[in-house]
């Protein structure tokens, strides 16, 4: 083989391992994604990563389960969840929470271990009090 | 004393600002005492920034509560050590640091530099001046450290109790640490370009401090991870979080650069590809910076909404324009010396490595990015978790241990597959024999991936052994040394070589720990009663008593209250005891009443853990306080303006009453091995990289002859 065929022979090997790594790239990524949404937009019969602010004086321990509202950022609508598994350090009332699962009879059963706090950051104030 | 803080702070802004002109100028006009004049402000830069951080930490430690910053992120009470680390928690603290640090890596290499690289040095030094210049524009415009509080508070509201952790805090400055010691080959391969001289001089000028820099940033994230592990209370060490994934990036684009521009220097090919991977890396450095702060994605870690979220991006903006648009200028002076003389050579494996490394990175910033990628595609925010981030990264990493073991024994330009055989024939067959064994003798066949990792993990300390053992030998035969004296003074001669070693071996250690506690891991979340018992991996777990503890909790946090519990461990007649914990801090929340003010604030896990070569024993507990509700609302109502003792009496009953009456706790206990190997690992790379860049005295020869007989040209010419 010439060089130059051999540049162009690389040059095309190359150029669809780049190509296929991205569509796998794009492909699973939409696959495997969970889409975050407020209290008041989610619907049974898909999973959600449920956003939203615990509502105050909502957290309640039943046995092994952890039972709180959450409600829209900038709103009232809120969903009861049902939740087991490890609850970060920083969750408590008013915190903004990031919770995965699907919404069955009315409540909100997150997966094991999905709840995520937000902490009231490292660089700000604590805005509890707000 | 705020006052002469804002003033370093401006004045250090002017002289960076004057740096970059007299530089710019120098440069120019060849004048060389402008050169001088720009180099000598950036010194002063380092000094104004250290007094301002003097300033800033005497405040931190005489708890002077009229900076607005010491009332926000400490007290009184908080203990000496977490006072001075509590500056670079805030965020104007934090940008502080980034600064002085930037402003003494860039006085240390160019006072290194003052007599060499004489067109390079006056860009790089305007470069770096730029980069000071934002950082104090952002500070004096948006985020001073050094404003003040007109009716200073009489306690400030305390360090997070989340960052009271010894790990958190040194974690910072090891990352910015390698942040900044980026810019300084940053710097270089700009100033290389600008002054058209694409050679490999700017890389030997500044490796040693990208390969300082790379191990900062390594040791950085290995702390954070450490951190994550023993104080949030999940028990795991990488949750791909927008924040661990922003400083993995860097580490890896440096990685590549590192390998890279050894192929720039041995062969004079990849410059185009090495000075677009060092502004990459820059780049990614800022984009870490900026991404704690900006609050545009959602993460486990603190993202406060932040007033300089757009600053940022327009000054991530410039610096990808500026340097992509001199690359592209200068692309006809980049061109390679030589070309790739065969694919079985030592430059076409780095390049794969780089490819590998930079697909890696490629991979992790679009996970890191979809909900912005989706939200704009879809109009949804959608994102991917974990499960995303270690399909993809898994194969990948797989190939790039193998690389990791390959990549040492190739020789430069070509290598027939016979001479390949030589070297690998004994490494493959030690792989084969660990595949036999880990089948014959443990179910590692469970998880096929961990299986192929463990294979090449053997396969990769095979060939670092080998190669050691071949040079030693050959050593000794030559000289007829002793066996750890021949192998002493073969890494001493060939630091670079054998520290690289050392860091492929401790990659390999820390890949072992990874696969082996990600796959064969053994946990349960349990509830218990004092007696109750639970087994998880063989341990036998007995929930023996409750503690309640005022004041000094172990880990010296300040906590005032902590609830735990003593747990009895057993396993095949071996028995040990866990006392995890939970510290419970106060908050100022005026709603609340004086006693549930107390036990309202933050609350941590004080998770502990049984540390072992084979196994880690790891245990968390979240105590149920409810029991505590109404005695302590009856107490707020009570007791509403209770002196300072008659509460702390208040709470010694009521931690009384938990033990003496003890609802039962939730507990976690994680059994996952060889946990430990992925620090040990860590700790070998830190070991290699700094064997690597210590100079050795053959090469300061080499730079003293250089010099001298550049002297002596210069005596010669005149004369």
């Amino acid at each position: 083989m010439d060089p130059s065929r051999k540049r162009k022979v690389r040059l095309v090997v190359a150029l669809t391992a780049a190509v296929l790594l991205a569509t796998a790239l794009i492909y699973t990524s939409f696959s495997a994604s969970t889409e975050a949404s407020k209290p008041s937009e989610i619907k049974p019969g898909r999973s959600y990563e449920l956003t939203g602010k615990v509502v105050n004086g909502s957290i309640r321990h039943d046995g092994d389960d952890l039972r709180f509202r959450v409600r829209d950022r900038d709103g009232t609508t809120s969903v009861p969840v049902s939740y087991t598994g490890v609850v970060p350090d920083p969750f408590r009332d008013g915190r903004e929470v990031i919770v995965s699962g699907e919404l069955e009879h009315g409540t909100f059963v997150a997966e094991r271990d999905s709840l995520v706090t937000k902490c009231p950051s490292k660089f700000t104030k604590d805005e509890q009090s707000s | 004393m705020a006052g002469v803080g804002s003033a370093c702070l401006f004045i250090a802004l002017l002289t960076a600002l004057y740096a970059i002109a007299a530089s710019v100028s120098g440069a120019r006009s060849g004048r060389r005492e402008w050169v001088t004049s720009g180099r000598r402000a950036i010194y002063c830069v380092a000094g104004l920034c250290v007094i301002a951080f003097g300033v800033l930490e005497s405040a931190f430690l005489r708890s002077d509560f009229s900076f607005a910053l010491v009332a926000e992120g400490s007290s009184i009470e908080t203990p000496t050590f977490y006072k001075v680390t509590a500056l670079w928690a805030t965020q104007d603290g934090s940008l502080l640091l980034w600064v002085t640090l930037l402003s003494l890596f860039s006085t240390t290499v160019l006072f290194l530099t003052r007599r060499s690289l004489r067109d390079i040095a006056p860009w790089a030094t305007a470069v770096l001046g730029g980069v000071a210049a934002f950082f104090l524009l952002l500070m004096i415009g948006w985020e001073n450290p050094f404003d003040t509080l007109a009716t200073p508070p009489a306690d400030g509201v305390g360090l997070n109790p989340l960052l009271r952790h010894p790990a958190m805090m040194i974690h910072p400055p090891m990352l910015y640490t390698g942040y900044v010691g980026f810019s300084v080959p940053f710097a270089f391969a700009i100033g290389a370009l600008v002054a058209r001289r694409p050679g490999a001089d700017w890389i030997r000028a500044t490796r040693r401090f990208a390969l300082i820099a790379w191990t900062f940033l390594g040791t950085g994230i290995m702390l954070g991870a450490l951190w994550s592990y023993t104080e949030l209370g999940w028990g795991g060490y990488w949750a791909w979080d927008p924040v661990e994934n922003a400083s993995l990036m860097p580490w890896l684009v440096g990685t590549a650069f590192l390998h890279s521009i050894m192929v720039q220097e041995k062969r004079g090919m990849l410059k185009v590809w090495n000075v677009s991977l060092i502004c990459a890396t820059f780049t990614l450095a800022l984009l870490g910076t900026f991404l704690v702060r900006s609050g545009i994605l959602d993460s486990i870690h603190a993202f406060g909404a932040s007033t300089i979220g757009v600053q940022f991006l327009v000054f991530i903006g410039l610096v990808v324009a500026l340097s992509a648009g001199l690359i592209i200028s200068r692309l006809p002076l980049l061109r390679s010396e030589a070309k790739l003389d065969s694919l079985l050579s030592r430059e076409a494996f780095f390049l794969l490595n780089n490819l590998v490394l930079v697909g890696l990175c490629l991979v992790i910033m679009w996970g890191t990015f979809f909900p912005l990628i989706s939200e704009a595609l879809t109009g949804t925010k959608a994102s991917v978790g974990p499960p995303w981030f270690d399909r993809l990264v898994t194969p990948l990493a797989l190939v790039l241990v193998l690389l990791t073991g390959i990549g040492p024994v190739l020789a430069w330009r070509r290598f027939t597959p016979a001479a390949l055989w030589r070297v690998l024939a004994v490494p493959i067959a030690a792989t084969g024999a660990a595949l036999v064994l880990l089948l014959a003798f443990t179910d590692a066949a469970d998880s096929w991936t961990s299986l192929l990792m463990f294979c090449l993990v053997a396969f990769v300390l095979t060939v670092v052994s080998q190669e050691l053992w071949r040079g030693t030998a050959a050593r000794r035969t030559m000289t007829g040394e002793s066996w750890p004296r021949a192998l002493g003074r073969l890494t001493g001669r060939n630091r670079r070589r054998y520290g690289g070693y050392l860091v492929h071996a401790g990659i390999a250690v820390l890949f072992l720990g990874v696969a082996a506690s990600s796959a064969f891991v053994d946990q349960r979340d349990v509830r218990l009663r004092p007696g109750d018992s639970f087994e998880v991996n063989g341990y036998q777990v007995t929930y023996r008593e409750p503690t309640a503890k005022l004041g000094g909790d172990s880990g010296g946090t300040g906590a005032p209250i902590s609830f735990g519990a003593v747990l009895d461990v057993r396993k095949d007649g071996k028995h040990f005891v866990l006392r995890p914990s939970r510290n419970y801090y106060s908050t100022a929340d005026p709603s609340l009443g004086t006693i549930s003010r107390l036990f309202e604030g933050e609350a941590t896990s004080e998770v502990d853990v049984r540390w072992g070569l084979t196994r880690n024993f790891w245990m968390a507990i979240r105590p149920d306080i409810g029991s505590l509700d109404k005695p302590i609302r009856e107490a707020d109502a009570k007791f509403a303006n209770a002196s300072g003792d008659v509460q702390a009496l208040i709470v010694a009953a009521l931690a009384e009453r938990y033990r003496r009456d003890p609802p039962p706790a939730a507990f976690r206990a994680i059994s996952s091995p060889f946990v430990v190997w992925i620090w040990i690992g860590g700790g070998i790379v830190v070991l290699g990289a700094l064997v690597a860049a210590w100079p050795s005295p053959e090469a300061r020869l080499r730079r003293v002859r250089s010099l001298y007989s550049a002297r002596l040209g210069q005596e010669l010419s005149r004369a």
